[in-house]
């Protein structure tokens, strides 16, 4: 397993903005594969991600518009490198805040800085971002300026405390003065509803993002009111399995800063109440270059809480030409290039229910549309975990200050999906 | 000068040049040449001019530029002699920069590359282990064939370096110097083996990629580390455990035997299919002796097992491979869960997980469909993800949901995407060949879609309904007619073809419309695809046989067509046919049966899933996933063939215990360590996995079964090496064995107990001697300590007085040390902390020295222990230092007794400036202190450690500890039996060191070396008849022999 042999970054108009080897140089052109796999996929989300050429394997991911495309030569697992590529992207986003090719290429020697630090002879070497950040700080307007003037340099030059470890994700000697902790429950619903209204599928699908600020080395526990809900769960490495799998109980030494602490999925035996219903009629006359379309959203099992940041994305099909519809809530624009009703809705009152209706322009002569376009639909709903999940409290070992403690639950929609 | 400008004309002049350069040579140009193409030598003399300026800000820039010239792929090669001087820059930024454009260019600039090599040896002994590391990745990266041996050497040296980061790059180079140098191949393997046996987390991935890379095929090395790799898993970080995983998932295949035996079958119906010819071995195998697992096996699928919650998609699926490959059947199903939680993340994760479970969804049904829904296809889907699922839903179809899996598909029937659309009709139709149930309803559905508007979907349909046809000819005449209709409209060559080929096949049976088919085809001939015109030659052929007085002269007018076709495919068809149906004097006697030619009856055509022929590739793989063998794939074997005669496994077995038989002690002997691992993993658990030893605790939580079966064979694996070495009695062996089997059950269920105690009667039914007796009802009282439940009762009065006299032993600290003095593979087991005494370990460490089950190494479990006090809050002005005795290896040195020392700030000021000053050493004496604490917060503690090298004497060190304001003498004085380190010996290489010895009726015995000089330290307790002892203890080093006599002996009479 030679893994990671040399990294291409590509933008979306074919250029190779930025090329990094950990062995010998492979040539440019080994690119010209991947130019062609794109130009048969038409699509960048159907480019597919493991290539196969005469003298190398081509992995790619595609991110923020922009493809990441290593070089292998041999036998890798490829969910290794996609998940490598992923952090390499993430890395990015973390340190520049965003990931985008103008920000790679501002950053460019921070950027080779970092994929020296994450890659040896193709084999990671450090991922987690604390550790990183000890050997390569991020870039600050105020740093820059100190650097110029004072000549210090962006490069640690001792090893990080996490490397050597059992806790690689926290670095020793973190101090805040308010120490704080906050967790946020975002659950996600995937559904997709069936034309009549009925639920073909449904699942919830939740994360528990941190935020923390504490000093030392604190030691968390997080339990809930009802842990059983949870069906499946992902952790960062810092949660003791262990204490899960007998007490249902969080416990870890929180990494520094912003983390992904859990994935959960809720079992499946529980209904999921879906929280907005739509009603729609969309109808494509028969040899006419029209048709009609109009869609009501309204609210459902809500729970009393308010559906806001409401956005419905329909993609009509090929024929339709333009379409002018007005809606009695919220602004809507749509795409004749790619074909795309973006429908900005805002906020649910069920005293008025928002609907937008109007006309569909067809191209002419062209046949009417075998299928009605499936919505997709976005809302958000604060101060509710659908699933009903609470945490119940969170304990602090080790450390002696109080800390500040917060939660807060935000409902999505994931993937949902109504069919017409 | 400002270095915008400077940017732009590099990236408009050089840009240039540089793709002259490389049109012009594949490689990059060498730099002479490119010097002339470049129309901005200036620019570059600038970069020269800065880099050697002697103002750092200056380099670093210069060097910044030169990066981004490196990245974006320009050349920059004539820089390096430039570039190079800089690699001694004391600026680490300039340095860092210099190292990549080093590693980019040397290979090309060998000579010029050689200049900086003195550097990076230099740099190999940087006291800075980050230094040390980076230094030998750039040594190792540059890829200049002459630095080999140098290369070799800093590769040996980092491998014993004391930094765990340092060792962890030494296994990195190992696969560089490896691919520079295959020759190498030997010496690498030596360092490998060594490596190997590392502990640190930080090392273990690495090295077995190293392993994988240079000699994957040496699996002996990995004998005795399976255990210690094993237990590590969880810690290690998670890219390692990839590449672990994969190993151990080869290794398992290799070392033990198929679980699939007994709950093979039912769903799998492929397989044991295959297997038809294994069953007569399994019978003859159940008669014998019902499959048991191996402990090892199960220890792996055990721990793997929580890496399923991992957040990296890699690990998921590594570990879910390798329950597919090496699992019992009946356990796989865990893996469906995580996987389908997979599918929630990014489209390229999703794309290798469904391919994955799609190979795996066409074995078992049953693992996947719970999710069924899952595997929904949702419009905004990619259409690769899309035809993955849809594989997948096909596969898991049957009777019970393929209702609702057709609804489901027509809505997908319908979708805008036609590709999709297409694809979900072959669904269709595969769906109805396998599920007889519901193939006339597909069947009438696929018709319907034959009046659907677009040509790919009636296209696609028309296909698919000619397999279906094929497969229940005869009731079908109206769809065929319906097809025929078809014709005039559609113009899909492969759809046109198979109507055609579905007439001609029924010509008899639509004998109406069939000749008319064919006059129309006539027509049109010359205009059709080839495609179709070989299935109208066909059809003419056919018709011409049955029918020939309506088609006759059709037939002979599209023969004469096809002969003055431009296609030779079509003109040699046609030659071929004509000499085949009309009949003439030269047309041989194959024309009799030209009719049973082309009507024969045709085979139906199997529609299979496109992953059918993947499983043979190893999941997860690049292999799989391009369903091609990759380079440098490595096969997953077949599990070894179980033989009739269980000796043969007895053989593999025998081999492996003679690995680990020093771990094996290693476990027996360090009890603490385990007792810990199992009171304390329930509060701490994280490290846990890793601790709790390989047989111990929680292997037999799960089942009575199971634990039986590790039972079976620890006593199998102990028995054997006891009888190699020592050549004992068999009663001897058995005794082992039992006692083995005790520690096992310990601290486990009540049922499982409840084994142990049959088990134990029965073998102290076949017992013997008094001291066997002994030995088992003391590792019984063991387990009655742990759970006071039980209610096994110890009889005998001298048992008791062991257990009182241990009682007192345990309360001694100092006397703690005897679980150090126990045998102990360095390598594979490094002492834990030690821990508040406790009886247990104490009991177990004295008494089931003897006995060989094997543990393997944990990482020390954080607890709090044993501490002394430095500096008391009073006497230091509230700071108060108290050390203890960690029992790791120092890292600072391996001659260092590690010590650490806790700080706690009891003021209610900061503590500025915590240091250590002024050393009084002994001669011969070394310290390593610990990094100055900047500050100390009121209520603060902060734990450090430090290295003291006692030169095997019990003298004390003293040093000061100062503050910013204070400073206050303190000493260490270690107990003995810190400057020992456990060793762990075989019993023969016991006697061998110990010299002239006596046979001993029971004796205990622990092996330890002094810390310093490595000098051995035989202790052996030797229990004469009645309450009388003798204590035994060989050693060079007369001064801590004697005073360790002095401190054992009061405690071991006591009784």
């Amino acid at each position: 397993m030679k893994m990671i042999h040399s990294l291409f970054l590509i933008n979306c108009s074919g250029d190779i903005f930025l090329e990094k080897h950990w062995k010998s140089v492979v040539s440019q052109s080994v690119c010209d594969y991947f130019f062609e796999a794109q130009e048969k996929a038409a699509d960048v989300e159907n480019v597919p991600p493991v290539i196969s050429t005469p003298h190398h394997y081509l992995i790619s991911i595609y991110r923020d518009k922009l493809f990441f495309v290593s070089v292998i030569q041999t036998e890798v697992p490829p969910l290794f490198v996609i998940e490598f590529l992923h952090r390499v992207a993430d890395t990015f986003q973390d340190y520049f805040g965003e990931c985008s090719e103008a920000a790679i290429k501002d950053n460019v020697v921070i950027v080779y800085e970092l994929l020296e630090e994450m890659l040896d002879n193709g084999f990671p070497l450090a991922t987690e971002s604390n550790i990183l950040k000890e050997l390569i700080k991020p870039p600050t307007i105020l740093r820059s300026v100190v650097n110029s003037i004072t000549g210090s340099s962006n490069v640690g030059d001792t090893l990080p405390t996490g490397q050597l470890s059992n806790i690689p994700w926290r670095r020793a000697g973190v101090k805040y003065t308010n120490n704080e902790a906050y967790f946020d429950v975002v659950e996600e619903i995937d559904a997709i509803i069936d034309k009549s209204g009925s639920t073909v599928f449904a699942e919830i699908q939740g994360v528990i993002d941190a935020c923390i600020k504490l000093s030392g080395m604190p030691d968390l526990s997080l339990s809930f009111m009802n842990p059983r809900l949870l069906d499946d769960v992902s952790f960062h490495p810092c949660i003791r399995f262990k204490r899960w799998e007998s007490e249902r109980v969080l416990s870890f030494i929180p990494p520094d800063g912003n983390f992904r602490l859990i994935s959960y999925r809720v079992s499946s035996q529980n209904l999921v109440a879906i929280p907005v219903y739509v009603k729609h009629s969309i109808s494509f006359k028969e040899n006419s270059s029209c048709g009609r379309f109009d869609v009501t959203i309204g609210p459902k099992q809500n729970m009393g809480k308010t559906i806001e940041g409401v956005t419905v994305t329909v993609h009509m099909p090929k024929v339709v030409l333009n379409m002018n519809l007005t809606p009695t809530q919220g602004s809507y624009t749509f795409d004749p290039v790619t074909k795309v009703l973006t429908w900005d809705v805002g906020k649910i009152t069920p005293q008025k229910l928002p609907s937008l209706k109007g006309l569909v322009n067809l191209q002419s002569g062209a046949p009417k549309p075998e299928e009605n376009p499936s919505l997709n639909i976005q809302f958000k709903i604060q101060q509710l975990a659908i699933s009903g999940l609470k945490v119940n409290r969170l304990d602090m070992y080790g450390e002696k200050y109080k800390p500040f403690k917060g939660v807060k639950y935000v409902t999505k929609a994931g993937k949902f999906q109504v069919r017409t | 000068m400002s270095s915008n400008s400077f940017a732009y004309n590099e990236q408009s002049g050089g840009g240039e040049a540089t793709e002259l350069g490389q049109e012009a040579t594949s490689t990059i140009s060498p730099s002479g040449a490119f010097g002339l193409f470049s129309s901005d030598l200036k620019k570059n003399e600038d970069l020269k001019q800065m880099l050697e300026s002697n103002k750092d800000s200056a380099k670093l820039d210069a060097m910044k530029r030169i990066v981004g010239m490196i990245a974006k792929g320009k050349n920059a090669s004539e820089l390096f002699p430039a570039v190079v001087k800089n690699v001694a820059s004391k600026n680490i930024e300039i340095k860092k920069l210099v190292y990549v454009y080093l590693v980019r260019y040397a290979e090309e600039q060998q000579d010029l590359a050689l200049l900086s090599i003195s550097t990076f040896q230099r740099a190999l002994k940087d006291p800075n282990q980050l230094i040390r590391a980076s230094a030998l990745r750039v040594l190792s990266s540059i890829r200049v064939p002459i630095i080999v041996p140098i290369m070799m050497l800093a590769i040996k040296e980092a491998a014993a370096d004391l930094s765990p980061y340092v060792r962890k790059n030494a296994a990195h180079a190992i696969q560089k110097l490896y691919s520079l140098d295959p020759e190498q191949k030997e010496m690498l393997i030596e360092v490998i083996e060594k490596l190997l046996k590392d502990k640190s987390i930080l090392v273990a991935g690495s090295v077995v990629m190293a392993f994988e890379e240079v000699c994957p095929d040496r699996i002996d090395l990995i004998h005795k580390n399976y255990r210690k790799l094993c237990n590590l898993l969880v810690d290690v970080e998670e890219w390692g455990q990839v590449v672990i995983i994969h190993m151990l998932t080869r290794y398992a295949r290799t070392q033990f035997v198929s679980p699939w035996r007994e709950d093979d079958g039912l769903e799998d119906n492929e397989k044991s299919f295959y297997d038809s010819d294994d069953e007569q071995k399994e019978k003859t195998d159940k008669r014998k002796k019902p499959y048991t697992m191996d402990p090892d096996h199960r220890l792996l699928i055990r721990n793997t097992k929580p890496l399923l919650q991992s957040r990296n998609a890699a690990v998921v699926m590594a570990v879910a491979q390798l329950y597919w490959h090496i699992s019992p059947k009946s356990e796989a199903g865990i893996i469906s869960k995580s996987l389908v939680r997979l599918l929630r993340s990014n489209r390229e994760v999703q794309y290798i997980v469904l391919q994955n479970i799609a190979t795996m969804s066409i074995q078992r049904k049953g693992m996947f469909e719970p999710y069924l829904k899952s595997f929904y296809v949702r419009s905004t889907d990619p259409t690769m993800i899309k035809t993955l699922k849809l594989e997948i839903l096909t596969n898991l179809a049957n009777e019970a949901n393929i209702s609702t899996l057709l609804r489901e598909f027509q809505t997908y029937v319908k979708s805008q995407d036609k590709q999709f659309a297409a694809a979900t009709i072959q669904t269709i139709g595969r769906c109805a060949a396998n599920i007889s149930e519901v193939t006339d309803t597909c069947l009438s559905g696929l018709v319907c879609l034959l009046s659907n508007r677009d040509e790919i979907v009636v296209a696609e349909s028309v296909v698919v309904i000619k397999k279906l046809l094929q497969m229940q000819p005869a009731q079908h005449g109206e769809i065929i007619k319906h097809m025929a209709k078809l014709l005039d409209s559609i113009t899909v060559p492969v759809a046109r073809a198979s109507i055609l080929w579905l007439i001609g096949e029924n010509c008899e049976r639509v004998p109406k419309i069939a000749p008319d088919v064919l006059r129309k085809m006539a027509k049109s001939f010359t205009s059709e695809d080839d495609l179709v015109k070989l299935q109208i030659l066909n059809l003419g052929a056919k018709l011409y046989l049955t029918n020939s007085k309506q088609t006759k002269l059709l037939t002979q007018y599209i023969l004469n067509l096809g002969k003055y076709d431009q296609n030779y495919d079509i003109r040699d068809r046609t030659r071929f046919i004509r000499q085949l149906i009309v009949p003439n004097e030269k047309s041989g006697a194959l024309s009799k049966y030209a009719k049973k030619i082309f009507l024969a009856q045709k085979p139906a055509p199997l529609l299979e899933s496109p992953f059918k022929d993947r499983d043979h590739f190893q999941l997860g793989t690049l292999s799989h996933t391009l369903n091609a063998k990759a380079a440098g794939y490595l096969e997953l074997s077949n599990w070894p063939e179980v033989a009739p005669d269980p000796s043969v496994r007895n053989v593999e077995v025998i081999d492996l215990a003679k690995e680990w038989t020093p771990a094996g002690k290693a476990k027996n002997e360090n009890p603490t360590k385990k007792f810990y691992s199992e009171s304390e993993e329930e509060e701490d658990s994280s490290d846990s996995s890793s601790d709790s030893g390989s047989e111990s605790g929680s292997e037999s939580g799960e089942e009575d079964e199971e634990g039986d079966s590790s039972e079976d064979s620890s006593e199998d694996s102990s028995s054997e090496p006891e009888s190699e070495s020592g050549r004992q009695s068999d009663t001897e062996n058995r005794r082992v064995a039992k006692r083995n089997s005790k520690t096992k059950g310990k601290g486990d269920s009540k049922d499982e107990k409840k084994e142990n105690e049959k088990s134990k009667t029965s073998d102290s039914s076949n017992a013997e001697s008094s001291s066997v007796e002994e030995s088992s009802s003391d590792s019984e009282s063991e387990s009655e300590s742990e759970s006071e439940s039980e209610s096994r009762k110890v009889t005998k009065e001298k048992e008791k007085k062991t257990k009182q006299d241990r009682n007192r032993l345990a309360t001694d600290v100092s006397l703690l040390d005897l679980d150090d003095f126990n045998p102990v593979s360095t390598p594979v087991a490094l002492p834990t902390p030690a821990l508040s005494p406790s009886l247990i370990a104490d009991l177990e460490g004295l008494n089931l020295s003897t006995s060989s089950s094997v543990i393997s190494v944990s990482t020390p479990v954080f607890v709090p222990m044993k501490t002394h006090v430095l500096l008391h809050r009073m006497s230091g002005k509230g700071l108060a230092a108290h050390y203890s005795f960690p029992r790791q290896p120092c890292i600072f040195g391996d001659k260092m007794v590690s010590v650490q020392i806790t700080l706690n700030n009891t003021t209610d000021k900061k503590i500025e400036n915590i240091h250590i000053r002024e050393k009084k050493l002994p001669i011969g004496m070394q310290m390593h202190v610990f990094n100055p604490i900047e500050s100390l917060e009121p209520e603060g503690s902060i734990t450090v450690s430090m290295g003291i090298d006692f030169c095997d004497s019990t003298q004390t060190a003293s040093f000061q500890l100062c503050t910013k304001d204070d400073c206050f003498s303190v000493n260490i004085q270690p107990p003995v039996g810190e400057l020992l380190l456990p060793v762990a010996m075989s019993e023969k290489d016991f006697k061998k060191e110990q010299g002239p010895s006596l046979f001993f009726f029971f004796s205990s015995r622990f092996a330890a070396k002094t810390v310093h000089s490595g000098s051995l330290m035989l202790v052996t307790v030797e229990l004469k008849e009645g309450s009388t002892a003798q204590l035994i203890i060989n050693t060079e080093k007369t001064v801590i022999g004697s005073v360790l006599l002095r401190e054992l002996k009061p405690v071991l009479s006591q009784g």
